[in-house]
């Protein structure tokens, strides 16, 4: 018998009464993201998935969002809490807008926002459960941060959430560098979009490519890759694994 | 049987539409010494009159700063100043822990504002008898702010408050013109000209008066009295005539050199209305 | 002014004994003491104009606002007290996101204009609050099309064509009769309302003034704005050669 399923759970941060308001799993989850900076600005990628578990339940999710003139967010993990990020985002973004006197939030403000209100979140043991991506540019700035569930923040290059950051960012610490072209940072994140459309089970093969520069946002029509599925160990997965079905 | 039966309550309306009680308070804000302001494009200067209640005590402090990007100067009730510019140092220290980059000047004037605001509307409270100049760099350039206890705020070039600014914003209103272009050195030069004004033939001396600078590359800071002597000196601001005075004299010469004649104080040009 | 003197002038709770609340009669002259507002409803959209007074010449134009945003679709215009019409404004603004989280879609500018009457009307109920002493001029375009209402220290509201606050109302009131509203363009609209608010400008004897525009229409793709610098400069020089016009004669 486990002790502590005898001692009556009474523990104050535990059993307040919005115990059952608590995000304590996630529903319906959204796999990775990535982002990359590129020569003038920054690419975002993402599929359209929609996992229910671990069936494949939705497949037109937008998880890439422009948010303000300045900034794209990209977002992973539980599709209504991100849904929910991007109104208090739209809401703050309207605020800002109304001011109107010439000061506006740019990529970095809107990505420590979000860093504080994840980290809040999680210290209230409510977490928004999501993994996000933010890009964006402004006055010529380029700026690229991730934020987690935690509430762990940090900007980088590239950045890749969920199972990207297994599978594409050995790539892209491979292959990314600071001049890539508009085409070449496509073929770069449509690779390792590939890669993860191969090894990870919840990514779909749906996805949106989204862009952010000095002229503005834009994201892309939904679009599928090219797969070859008939490499050997596809064809015959269990061969040398010895012992599995 | 009354003098004036809507002046003793903030929620009372005159039949003219006036509010006594607001404009009351914004005397208070005549009654402190001098404080003014000035800015280009790059900088900008907020300076004040140091008054010693007596000649046992220091004098009260009356620029403050907010935060590296917005400094104050007041004028009024020094202690509603200091509780105001807390208010703001709050706001500013929440604004950079949220986003990580420093509060819009003007929203944080206008944030100021709508506090000063609420205190003219509850019958409970008394509106601030405080007018702050807010001075502050952001990424629309730098500003200059009014604040006044009726809630109202506005934006200027150049502005002075408290005793005797009229004479302060006289000049000013002379010189502002230019202030947009002006360097950083050029505002100090202005701002010490505009504060001897407002001395009533009193020497201007870096004990009397504080100065502070915040700009483009230079957080607010407030000028150590060694630095603002050597002003003074180099602009000659305590000298018989300062040498961008030439305007001044001939506007108002006559009342210029007469009072500068009555005056004790060997070396200062009188300048007041 | 018989009422002077007689104590039931004093306070918003107390009516006089011919049934009548002077205390806000008293605030709305706070309104009719500033410079004029005018707000139309043209065919495709809404136009507000502002005589916004310059009290200094330090003063720098643009700042001291009384045109604001209040949500993507709608604007309002102040006349009075600006301070207590930036209070007018923040509860806009709370109402039209509050409105919109919960119900997903902007706020008519009908329920919009109703909850914030009712928010004006509120500080005329009670002994310790004064009534606000201002009047607002809001304008919104919905999925009903565009809208213009005004909103004045009473918590009076209604729908208007065409609708004038502060000192030059009569005079501007008269004016905005001439136009054919339901036939003009906002663009026209713009250059109509800078020519009323030059003319009802009384050069010698009030102070210097900025023209402050905002509008909600099609061309501003139904979102509330400041009217574009080019058109407001042409505006004012319309009005101004208008002006010139009218004096030679």
């Amino acid at each position: 018998m486990n002790s502590v399923d005898s001692i009556p759970a009474k523990n104050s941060l535990l059993s307040s009464q919005a115990e059952s308001e608590r995000t304590l799993y996630p529903y319906v989850t959204g796999t990775s993201v990535i982002g990359i900076k590129y020569n003038d600005g920054i690419l975002l990628v993402a599929d359209m998935g929609g996992s229910y578990g671990s069936t494949l339940r939705y497949k037109s999710v937008e998880r890439l969002k422009p948010v303000g003139k300045h900034s794209l967010i990209g977002g992973g993990g539980e599709i209504s809490d991100f849904q929910e990020i991007l109104r208090k985002l739209d809401e703050l973004i309207l605020y800002d807008n109304m001011w109107d006197d010439g000061n506006s939030l740019g990529p970095k403000e809107v990505h420590s926002y979000l860093s504080r209100v994840m980290y809040n979140r999680r210290n209230k043991f409510d977490p928004f459960w999501n993994s996000l991506v933010l890009g964006g540019m402004k006055k010529g700035q380029k700026y690229l941060g991730t934020v987690n569930m935690i509430g762990v923040h940090y900007e980088d290059n590239h950045v890749a959430t969920g199972f990207g950051n297994h599978l594409a960012q050995p790539i892209l610490r491979d292959e990314w560098h600071e001049n890539l072209s508009f085409e070449d940072g496509v073929k770069l994140l449509e690779k390792c979009m590939r890669v993860l459309l191969y090894r990870d089970r919840s990514a779909i093969n749906k996805l949106q490519i989204a862009k952010i520069t000095e002229e503005g946002i834009t994201i892309s029509q939904p679009y599928a890759l090219k797969t070859f599925w008939n490499f050997s160990a596809f064809q015959n997965p269990t061969l040398g694994a010895e012992g599995s079905w | 049987m009354f003098r004036n039966q809507y002046d003793t309550d903030v929620t009372t309306w005159s039949p003219a539409g006036r509010l006594f009680q607001v404009e009351y308070a914004m005397e208070a804000v005549k009654q402190g010494s001098a404080a003014i302001g000035l800015r280009s494009k790059t900088h900008v200067v907020l300076a004040s009159v140091n008054k010693a209640n007596s000649e046992l005590s220091s004098h009260q402090k009356k620029i403050f700063k907010v935060d590296d990007h917005i400094g104050v100067g007041i004028a009024g009730l020094t202690a509603d100043g200091r509780v105001l510019s807390r208010y703001m140092r709050s706001e500013c220290i929440n604004y950079s822990y949220s986003f990580e980059s420093p509060l819009p000047v003007g929203r944080l004037v206008v944030q100021l504002a709508d506090k000063a605001q609420v205190c003219t509307q509850r019958s409970w409270k008394r509106p601030y008898g405080v007018g702050l100049l807010v001075g502050g760099l952001d990424e629309s350039g730098a500003h200059l702010y009014y604040n006044c206890p009726s809630g109202n705020y506005f934006e200027y070039q150049a502005f002075a408050i408290g005793s005797r600014s009229q004479a302060a914003k006289t000049y000013l209103e002379r010189k502002f013109e230019n202030f947009m272009d002006s360097s950083r050195e050029d505002l100090l030069k202005h701002a010490l000209f505009a504060l001897r004004e407002t001395l009533q033939g009193e020497k201007l001396t870096s004990s009397i008066c504080t100065v502070s600078v915040l700009g483009a590359g230079e957080a607010f800071h407030i000028l150590d009295q060694e630095t603002v002597e050597a002003l003074i000196n180099a602009f000659e601001v305590g000298a018989e005539e300062g040498p961008t005075d030439e305007g001044a004299a001939a506007d108002q010469g006559g009342g210029a050199t007469d009072q500068g004649a009555a005056s004790a104080d060997e070396g200062v040009a009188a300048m007041d209305i | 002014m018989s009422s002077i003197g007689t104590g039931y002038d004093l306070s918003v709770t107390t009516f006089s004994p011919d049934g009548r609340v002077f205390q806000v009669e008293y605030a709305a002259k706070a309104v009719d003491n500033s410079g004029t507002v005018i707000g139309i409803k043209c065919k495709d959209g809404v136009v507000m104009g502002v005589e916004k007074l310059i009290a200094s010449k330090m003063m720098l134009p643009g700042s001291n606002r009384r045109i604001h945003s209040v949500h993507r679709h709608a604007g309002m215009a102040v006349a009075g007290l600006a301070a207590d019409g930036r209070q007018i404004v923040a509860r806009a603004k709370a109402e039209a996101t509050n409105y919109e989280s919960t119900y997903g879609e902007p706020i008519p500018v009908k329920e919009l204009t109703e909850r914030v009457a009712s928010y004006v009307h509120l500080c005329t109920l009670y002994w310790w609050l004064r009534p606000f002493g201002c009047g607002v001029i809001l304008g919104g375009y919905d999925r009903d099309g565009p809208q213009l209402y005004m909103i004045e220290p009473s918590g009076i509201s209604y729908r208007y064509f065409g609708a004038a606050i502060g000192k030059g109302k009569q005079a501007a009131k008269t004016e905005i009769e001439k136009l054919k509203l339901s036939e003009m363009t906002c663009r026209e609209g713009v250059i109509e309302i800078a020519k009323i608010i030059y003319k009802i400008h009384d050069e010698a004897k009030d102070k210097a003034f900025e023209l402050e525009m905002s509008w909600v229409c099609d061309d501003s793709k139904r979102q509330h704005v400041k009217v574009p610098e080019d058109l407001l400069e042409e505006a004012k020089a319309v009005a101004k050669a208008a002006l010139e016009e009218m004096d030679a004669d």
